[in-house]
């Protein structure tokens, strides 16, 4: 009886800490400052020791001299210059694997030790022709005709990132709050599904048109997604195993409809759909010269949402309190249920939104490759965008100009396809193991510590952090 | 041969490429340099120019055979080429845009996916020209050649030959997906075993498609081959020994169930589809009955030869047995256990559907 009344007596007294907490959140929310927060959180999850002041302050106690080093080293080995120098790694290899596989190189090699400057320029000249020809395909095209044709292969990566970044973000989001959103695919078939349909079934005014054709695909997406919330958070699924299975489900259903009279062209039997509307396409931004079409800025639009979102919220507080660690979130009285569906119902619906760049934006018709690899690709860009929306708009641009310049490298050097997305599997596979990049450049922070012996309270920290 | 050894080769594998590269830097390095001036080569102006579909170029089917096709015109006619390969659909435009901005003369699209592409970018460009394989409009394009073929008429030789050399009395075929180019090879199949049955008074039972209700057994995709080996696994259950798969690269899927029903004992036998696969799927050239083909390198060298001559039309190329643009490929080396009579009787059935008297239809077939 005595030991029953321990736990009664101790949940008498938890009461205590919540009010705590509610008192110290309304502290915590206006702090302006996001990165102080986040360390305390991250200590608060257990992930390092606690420190008495806050990480933003400790550089400001620091003496002059120390204070430059670390300033370098920080520059040097921080996250930024490690995805530099990742993608300058990845490029070199490439540039070697584009060298191996070229023909030229091939005949040369045959004569290696008679005349090896032959060899040498045959390496030099294929990789960088290939990157040359990636670059004016991607950004700039000096040979183009006029500004306009200089400037197209720049307007064709923003055209290919805009889904990749707005399937990004919803990606990013879901990983923000801890859950591991691999169903953008699906997200993006559903809300191609359901855009498309309302693109070429109804006939409608301009302007409304378009709306509905948006709103059909972010809510497809939204409720897709949104169902694996609901499965995550009323059964405890697993969102991995759920969004996988999801994905098969909105592609064979797409198979399906695309099998049907109701998506085929009148009077045909291909597995593809009628042409949207052209009141159900987005615009075009400048022009029938370039594919760039509203979609992008709707895709900025989104990058600030999320932005807004995650740093500025309550909602997104939750998230991310969540995502460090949900019963610290639980115990700290947020509805863990609740933010874990709307985080997956916003993150399907982002992806929903580029489910419609594709469908009115540059493809205008349903095909069953109606979401390309864009689903799987936003992961990518999510993890290489750290999970952040300004990280993941950076790294969808990036993505969309090895996209854009790959066309260019294939025609003007004759580089297969596969070698560009080796190399963009490259980079990636660098980026994510951050260590590997450090340890080939040196800059292995641990090792430089113990080098100059002068165990400061600054290279302590970051010795932690890495 | 050597053409699509070498284009296998180099998409294939590319890190066999590079080891084999890197070792005969090491191996072959000592070679003799060869003389600083090489004469350069008069090339034509004239640029032909080919877009795959997301299949690629090494998909030992119709993009293959219309990339090996351009290819050997580079050679013959002395011309520049381009290619451009899409990874997925959303590469057609870019890459179809990329061809017109790079100066060819003539664009090749492969499959019915590039249909609105090469529509929307022939509008823009009319001083272009494009030729489409597999693909008519409803609506002909001033600048644009479909590039088509009457495949059921192969397909019922086919057909006919299945029926003729089964020994279970069971053929089967099943599709990759159930769209017009794939039907109609299972139409005129379904046709020729119908016709083999109606000739000879025999029942021999097809397998995997209903030419009546126009359903049958699909795989889903042109991918996934574990998906063909189920289903020619699930064919040889129900007591099949002769299996003509229409899914392209998926095709190999079946032929490696056959080659382990073979193993184990079961005389069982494959026909392939679009290329003869005696020699381009060398692989089950041991259980290779014979091929139904579509000689796409053959047509598209003639649509580039006539552009170049500046003899393009929009007409569409229909491929039939008359004109030799769908065969039936020869047995190799399963020649002697096709029986003599069976080979008149398709000699003459042939003969018949060239000169119009044995009618093959689908409704898949090309209208013109």
């Amino acid at each position: 009886m005595t030991e029953n009344t321990e736990p009664r007596h101790s949940a008498a007294t938890d009461p205590d800490p919540i009010p705590a907490d509610q008192a110290t959140a309304p502290e915590l929310e206006p702090l302006e400052d996001d990165e102080a927060f986040v360390t305390s959180l991250d200590t608060a999850g257990g992930a390092m020791q606690p420190s008495a002041v806050p990480v933003s302050t400790q550089s400001g106690h620091l003496g002059a001299p120390e204070e430059s080093e670390s300033v370098l080293r920080k520059i040097f080995t921080g996250n930024g210059m490690v995805t530099i120098l990742a993608v300058l790694l990845a490029l070199i290899l490439g540039g070697l694997l584009i060298a191996l596989t070229d023909k030229v190189v091939g005949t040369t090699a045959g004569y290696l030790f008679a005349r090896p400057s032959d060899f040498l320029t045959a390496v030099w000249s294929a990789a960088t022709s290939s990157y040359v020809a990636l670059f004016q395909g991607a950004v700039f095209n000096p040979h183009g005709t006029g500004v306009a044709g200089q400037f197209a292969p720049l307007m064709e990566t923003l055209t290919i990132a805009t889904p990749l970044i707005t399937a990004g973000l919803g990606v990013a989001l879901a990983f923000r709050a801890g859950l591991f959103n691999i169903g953008a695919q699906g997200q993006i078939i559903m809300a191609g599904i359901l855009a498309s349909w309302v693109g070429f079934a109804l006939h409608l005014p301009v302007g409304l048109h378009l709306l509905l054709v948006l709103v059909a695909g972010v809510v497809g997406g939204a409720v897709w997604g949104g169902i694996v919330g609901v499965l995550k958070a009323r059964t405890g699924a697993h969102e991995v195993i759920v969004t996988i299975m999801f994905n098969y489900i909105a592609l064979y259903l797409l198979r399906y409809l695309l099998d049907t009279d109701l998506f085929q062209r009148p009077g045909e039997s291909t597995p593809i759909s009628p042409i949207l509307d052209p009141s159900a396409v987005y615009p075009l931004l400048f022009g029938s010269q370039y594919r760039l079409h509203v979609g992008f800025l709707l895709a900025i639009a989104a990058t600030v949402f999320v932005w807004w979102l995650l740093n500025r919220s309550t909602i997104g507080f939750e998230f991310r309190a969540v995502g460090a660690n949900p019963k610290a979130a639980l115990t700290a009285g947020i509805n863990v249920p609740r933010a874990t569906i709307l985080v997956m119902t916003i993150a399907g619906g982002l992806a929903g939104l580029a489910g419609v760049a594709q469908v009115a934006g540059t493809e205008k018709v349903l095909t069953d490759g109606v979401a390309a690899t864009y689903g799987f690709d936003a992961i990518t860009v999510a993890l290489l965008g750290r999970s952040s929306p300004w990280g993941t708009f950076a790294a969808g641009l990036l993505f969309g100009a090895f996209r854009a310049g790959a066309v260019q490298m294939q025609i003007q050097t004759g580089t297969p396809i596969d070698i560009v997305l080796v190399v963009q599997s490259l980079i990636v596979l660098f980026i994510a193991a951050p260590p590997l990049v450090r340890a080939i450049f040196g800059l292995n922070p641990r090792k430089k510590k113990t080098a100059t012996a002068g165990a400061s309270k600054q290279a302590a920290t970051t010795g932690g952090a890495a | 041969m050597k053409n699509s050894l070498r284009a296998t080769l180099k998409r294939g594998s590319m890190a066999g490429v590079a080891t084999a590269g890197a070792a005969a830097l090491l191996l072959t390095g000592c070679g003799a340099a060869p003389e600083a001036s090489t004469a350069t080569q008069t090339a034509s102006n004239y640029k032909g120019c080919i877009v795959s579909d997301s299949g690629g170029f090494d998909d030992q089917s119709f993009n293959q055979s219309s990339y090996e096709g351009l290819k050997k015109t580079e050679k013959d006619l002395g011309i520049q080429t381009n290619q451009a390969e899409s990874k997925t659909n959303n590469d057609f435009e870019p890459n179809l845009r990329a061809m017109v901005a790079a100066g060819c003369n003539l664009t090749i699209t492969v499959g019915f996916l590039l249909g609105d592409a090469t529509k929307a970018q022939a509008t823009a460009n009319p001083d272009k020209h494009f030729a489409i394989i597999d693909f008519g409009y409803d609506t002909p394009i001033t600048n644009v050649k479909p590039i088509i073929y009457d495949t059921a008429q192969a397909a019922f030789l086919a057909g006919y030959l299945a029926a003729g050399t089964t020994k279970t009395g069971t053929v089967a075929t099943f599709g990759g997906i159930k769209i017009p180019t794939v039907t109609i090879f299972m139409d005129g199949f379904a046709d020729g075993v119908k016709y083999y049955n109606d000739q000879k008074g025999k029942d021999v039972k097809l397998l995997g498609w209903d030419k009546a209700k126009q359903d049958g057994s699909f795989t889903g995709d042109f991918e996934k081959q574990d998906k063909g080996k189920q289903f020619t696994q699930n064919f040889l259950d129900q007591g099949a020994d002769i299996v003509m798969p229409v899914a392209g690269p998926v095709g190999k899927g079946a032929g490696a169930a056959l080659k382990e029903a073979k193993a184990a004992g079961k005389d069982v036998k494959l026909i392939w589809v679009d290329s003869d696969g005696f020699l381009t799927a060398p692989d089950y050239k041991d259980i290779m009955l014979s091929s139904v083909m579509k000689l796409m390198g053959e047509a598209v060298e003639t649509v580039v030869k006539q552009d170049k001559d500046g003899r393009f039309t929009n007409a569409p190329y229909v491929g039939t047995l008359a004109n030799d643009g769908v065969q039936l490929a020869p047995f190799h080396d399963m020649d002697s256990q096709v029986p003599a009579d069976l080979k008149s009787e398709l000699d003459q059935i042939k003969k018949d559907i060239a000169s119009g008297k044995l009618k093959v239809e689908s409704a898949a077939s090309p209208k013109s």
